[in-house]
Parts: C-alpha cells; sequence; structure tokens
C-alpha cells in the first residue's frame, strides 16, 4: 500500500480538484491519497468528488486556513 | 454508466475560456467524461499560441481590462490557460475542433494545437456528444 502526498497549498480553483483526481488515476486499489491545501471551496469540494467517484474518504482534518484530507482509492 | 459534460466553446473571450476548461475540469474531477468543442471565436483560441490572446468579454478597454484581470488571476494562484488545458488532456477530456469553423475562417490544422485536438467535426459530432450528456453548456 502506497501513501500518495498531494500538496496543493496556495493553489486556487481547480487545480486543487484536478491534482487530487490526477493523484487517485495514478493509484492503484488500497493506496492512500494525501491532498493538503488551503483553498476553502475545495475542502467541501474534493469531499464531493470522493463520493461521486465512491471512494473512501478516510478523513479531513484542518489547522487554521490549512486542510489534509486523506483518501483510500 | 459514467455521466457526461459536453460544452460548446463559441465565444473566444478571455474569461469564457477560463469558464468553460474549469467547468470542463471540475466535470473530469468529479468522475465524468467532459467533452469541448470549439466552434466559431472559441476555435480561433485553439490557433498556437492564441490562448490567451481573447478579449475579456465585458470592460475589455482595449485590451486593459484583460490585462488586469491576468494580473490578478496571477495574484490570486489561478493557474493559466495552457495548464488548465493540459490538465484536462491528462484526464482525458476530449476536444473536437469544427471543420465549419475552419472552413469559413481558412484555418488549417497545422494552424492549430494540434495536440490537443482529438477530433475534427461537424455539428453531427456535436449533438451526438450531447446527447449522450447529462449536462450541455452554450459558452
Amino acid at each position: 500500500m502506497t501513501e500518495i502526498e498531494v500538496d496543493c497549498r496556495d493553489q486556487n480553483c481547480p487545480v486543487p480538484l484536478v491534482e487530487t483526481r490526477k493523484a487517485l488515476k495514478k493509484a492503484s486499489p488500497g493506496d492512500v491519497v494525501e491532498v493538503v491545501g488551503n483553498h476553502p471551496a475545495s475542502k467541501k469540494e474534493i469531499p464531493m468528488a470522493v463520493e461521486a467517484l465512491g471512494l473512501e474518504l478516510l478523513s479531513l482534518d484542518e489547522e487554521g486556513e490549512e486542510w489534509r484530507i486523506r483518501i483510500r482509492r | 454508466m459514467v455521466e457526461k459534460v459536453t460544452i460548446i466553446v463559441h465565444s473566444g473571450d478571455l474569461d469564457k475560456i477560463y469558464s468553460a476548461l474549469i467547468i470542463g475540469n471540475g466535470a473530469l474531477a468529479m468522475g465524468m467524461d467532459a467533452s469541448l468543442f470549439f466552434t466559431f471565436w472559441g476555435l480561433q483560441r485553439l490557433k498556437k499560441g492564441d490562448l490567451e490572446k481573447g478579449p475579456l468579454s465585458k470592460m475589455n478597454m482595449l485590451g486593459l481590462g484583460s490585462w488586469m484581470m491576468k494580473r490578478r488571476m496571477k495574484k490570486a494562484n489561478v493557474a493559466p490557460l495552457e495548464t488548465l488545458l493540459q490538465d484536462f488532456k491528462d484526464l482525458d477530456g476530449k476536444i473536437i475542433a469544427c471543420e465549419m469553423t475552419m472552413e469559413v475562417m481558412g484555418m488549417r490544422k497545422e494552424d492549430l494545437h494540434e495536440d490537443v485536438i482529438d477530433e475534427y467535426g461537424a455539428v453531427g459530432t456535436y449533438i451526438k456528444e450531447a446527447n449522450e450528456s447529462a449536462i450541455t453548456l452554450f459558452i
């Protein structure tokens, strides 16, 4: 099981969503993709995409403006 | 069955090209398929090097508006159009160039950003794509 980290801090719409999707495409089933960023809309929208893709949202942590989302492929 | 978005990119305005690519990428990010059908002024933007040449759809002020908008976007860390276009392709988005526009406006394949264009088609191609789509837009 591999962990893939996606850093999209200071990236604006739609880059966090796009980079998350790219990472998920590259991942194999069972891998965990961790996305870290600070764009507020993405904090809501990445979980929406995870649900639409039928994948598992493992966690969403926030520290001030920065959020960290973990997804299992 | 995977849902699809089809967008007719009729306008060549900078802000409208941004909208088309952001929506296209958004759909792909959510696991949908996306097709962008570039026609008329939109297809002008697919000429080599012309992607960011469009005016702002309002308040262009002879180019000043467009310049200011690009500056603001850079400050807000919005990705440039070329990046969004590449992202769209990387996520398997489809780009179709309108053959009628090419004929009417005297554009040849060699004039265009050929490596991003998947298909050359006419209205039938668009109708087929739109018929298969849950979401269709005219930008």
